[in-house]
């Protein structure tokens, strides 16, 4: 009896300390859960490698990337390489250092992604925003003006978003700048459905009904309620649209359409690059490959755990 | 006095179909001509079973959902005729308290936010200090101690959580509370606290009740006043008591026969009627009486071509059945072969459900009332 009396006044002492232990806002929980997990550690620490990189790459480059070794190239162990054993990773088909190559490119490959995700965010939320709004709380008019919004957006998504890009690509010409346009333009019906529909689903829910009963105007009930709430799932997705935009960024390059600045190194660049000599020198295909796919794996296990964090579902 | 008046309040939701363009295809009946008054400082309790338009009424007396037609008397007002941010202004004398204590929560806000809320959107309380000084008073009163203050819903039990509900209603100083069913999310232990709460807060702070449940026991303890809703329309309402002793649609002597009697010899002799058949779609309900598909004691005539109004039969119980009198004097019984088959239970075979006849062995202390169809009594 006495170990049994023992056991619950322990099990009341845990429960009062943790009633005093203050309140626990839905982020602050969804962060602790995000610690525990061990997939967005994995991933937040290839983001941190990588963005580290994106930084401070142009300075630990050991050569200037674009200083040529020229005569002396040949293919030796699947890549090109010089009569000096200094090039870690090889040389390319022009006799440029290959690392210094990757930590340079670095920077504009996340430059591309954050840019393209950026825009494809702001104006897919604003959208959706809107849209969602003005079907939820607007009458009539409002259903009005988000059928006709969604109707436009169901055709821009129902386009391939590569032949979307492509076009966009093709019409705007070649620079750094229509990249990133055309792969951003390509993420705002995603985001945009996905805010709005996310926004509905909170519209309908009992806390905004009661809110609309406690006589709460209609602009903070959006403000304060839908939106805070909406925003989890558009959050994962502008996380999972960066390994995307990475991946479609490498795609334009490697049609053809990508920046074609070549004193910039760009990954997906590097990659087209390779493509020629992928008989004979497949390694140098494979190194800026491997970024892309490990930098995109990195967000995507991120996204892929904070999705699971805001789970209301699993909420303890 | 009565507070609240509604009158032959509807509610039909479109049924809207089309690819590009929506049209309308039909309607829903949820509410279909509902009239009852609800007097200042009483508790009325509205009771049926799920689908039968009983939320909606609640949340169409608060225009949470649009009335059709209809007019809402609160206190000499119709709320269905004012504009939207009158009827905003509106909502400090009606609050509402919901089925789903964390639902109605939003989980990022804490309590105190919850309950200011209400506050500043009806400009009360000067600034921040003053409304935590009442917010604290309301805490008090819904039995929750103040350090509940700066914590989230989900770190309450589920009557704590309803506390907190009830207290965001209490904070505006309603005149009326509308009750969605205010328990049965709750375990049943939980239940009665929260139902003497309720009861309290009605003698102290001068409250009026609409309480909408579907169960019996709970409305029965809470309520002056009953009125049984089937399809979108009310079938019979009375005081508490004489509802509950005399029960005269047959659709309420159904619902009374489903309560269980904590008494076994009783609860095995009396007479169960175990209804047949769904609730008719509210999107095409039936011609006639609502309830004639369903009924035991439907007659030839009238009851399929002529929709009964509900009639005073004295004492303030109305009844909406063209035949009350017959069944309530015994002239007519559960058994015209035109009534759907349907089984009083003598409780000793079948389970609910069984053929009428199945299982010949019947106790021989109690009466076997035969209902199979073609076999009148």
């Amino acid at each position: 009896m006495s170990t049994k009396t023992a056991k619950i006044d322990r099990l009341a002492e845990l429960t009062a300390q943790r009633e005093s232990a203050g309140g626990a806002s839905l982020w602050t929980e969804a962060l602790r859960r995000l610690r525990s997990s061990k997939m967005a550690i994995i991933g937040a620490v290839v983001i941190g490698v990588f963005v580290l990189l994106a930084i401070v790459g142009p300075w630990i480059a050991p050569y200037n990337p674009l200083q040529q070794w020229r005569g002396e190239v040949f293919i030796n162990q699947n890549i090109f390489v010089g009569s000096r054993s200094e090039n870690w990773l090889g040389l390319d088909h022009l006799g440029r250092d290959q690392l210094s190559r990757m930590l340079v490119g670095a920077r504009q490959t996340l430059l591309v992604g954050v840019v393209a995700t950026l825009l494809g965010f702001t104006v897919g939320a604003l959208i959706g925003g809107l849209s969602g709004a003005a079907l939820a709380f607007g009458g009539k008019t409002g259903q009005r003006i988000d059928t006709a919004v969604m109707r436009f957006i169901d055709m821009v998504l129902a386009l391939p978003s590569l032949l979307l890009a492509v076009s966009i690509a093709a019409i705007m010409g070649q620079s750094l700048t229509t990249v990133m346009i055309a792969v951003g333009v390509v993420q705002i019906p995603v985001f945009a459905r996905l805010l709005r529909g996310s926004m509905l689903a909170q519209a309908g829910s009992d806390y905004v009904l009661a809110a609309r009963s406690l006589g709460v105007r209609r602009r903070r009930i959006v403000t304060a309620h839908v939106l805070p709430n909406s925003l989890g799932p558009v959050i994962v997705q502008a996380t999972l649209a960066l390994a995307t935009a990475i991946i479609e960024a490498a795609a334009l390059s490697y049609l053809g359409l990508g920046n074609p600045d070549a004193a910039q190194p760009e990954w997906g660049v590097m990659l087209v690059q390779a493509q020629p000599y992928f008989d004979h020198a497949p390694m140098m295909a494979l190194y800026p490959a491997l970024g892309i796919i490990i930098t995109a794996l990195g967000f995507t296990l991120l996204g892929e755990a904070m999705r699971e964090a805001l789970d209301p579902k699993l909420r303890s | 006095m009565s507070l609240l008046e509604l009158d032959d309040v509807k509610v039909h939701f479109p049924v809207k179909r089309g690819i590009l363009f929506d049209r309308t295809v039909g309607h829903v009946y949820a509410v279909d001509g509902v009239s009852l008054s609800v007097t200042a400082g009483q508790t009325y309790g509205l009771v049926g079973e799920s689908g039968c338009g009983k939320t909606t009424l609640g949340r169409a007396v608060l225009r949470l959902t649009d009335i059709t037609s209809g007019s809402v008397v609160f206190d000499g007002t119709d709320l269905a005729q004012l504009p939207e941010e009158e009827m905003r202004r509106a909502r400090r004398r009606l609050q509402m308290v919901f089925q789903d204590p964390l639902g109605s929560l939003n989980p990022r806000q804490n309590i105190e936010s919850i309950l200011a809320e209400g506050m500043a959107a009806h400009g009360i309380g000067a600034d921040r200090a003053e409304r935590r000084e009442r917010i604290k008073e309301i805490l008090t009163k819904v039995g929750l101690p103040h350090s509940a203050l700066s914590r989230y819903p989900h770190e309450f039990s589920g009557g704590q959580r309803q506390r907190i509900g009830i207290a965001r209603a209490l904070v505006l100083q309603p005149d009326v509370i509308i009750c969605d069913e205010p328990v049965s999310a709750l375990d049943v232990s939980i239940q009665a606290q929260v139902i003497n709460l309720l009861e309290e807060l009605q003698e102290s702070e001068g409250l009026t009740y609409l309480v909408i449940a579907h169960d019996l026991a709970v409305v029965r303890h809470i309520s002056d006043v009953i009125g049984v809703m089937y399809l979108g329309s009310l079938v019979e309402e009375a005081p508490s008591d004489a509802l509950y002793a005399e029960p005269r649609h047959p659709y309420t002597r159904a619902l009374m026969s489903a309560v269980p009697v904590p008494d076994p010899e009783v609860e095995d002799r009396r007479e169960r009627i175990l209804l047949r058949g769904d609730l008719p779609s509210p999107a095409s309900p039936p011609a006639g009486c609502r309830f004639h598909t369903r009924c035991p004691w439907r007659q030839p005539t009238r009851c399929d071509t002529e929709r009964p109004a509900l009639a005073d039969i004295g004492g303030g119980h109305r009844v909406a059945c063209h035949w009350a009198a017959e069944i309530a004097d015994g002239s007519l019984r559960p058994t015209s072969e035109l009534a759907p088959p349907v089984l009083v239970d003598t409780g000793t075979d079948g389970e609910p459900g069984t053929d009428p006849g199945a299982g010949e062995d019947t106790d021989p202390g109690t009466e076997r009332k035969e209902t199979a169809a073609g076999t009148p009594a």
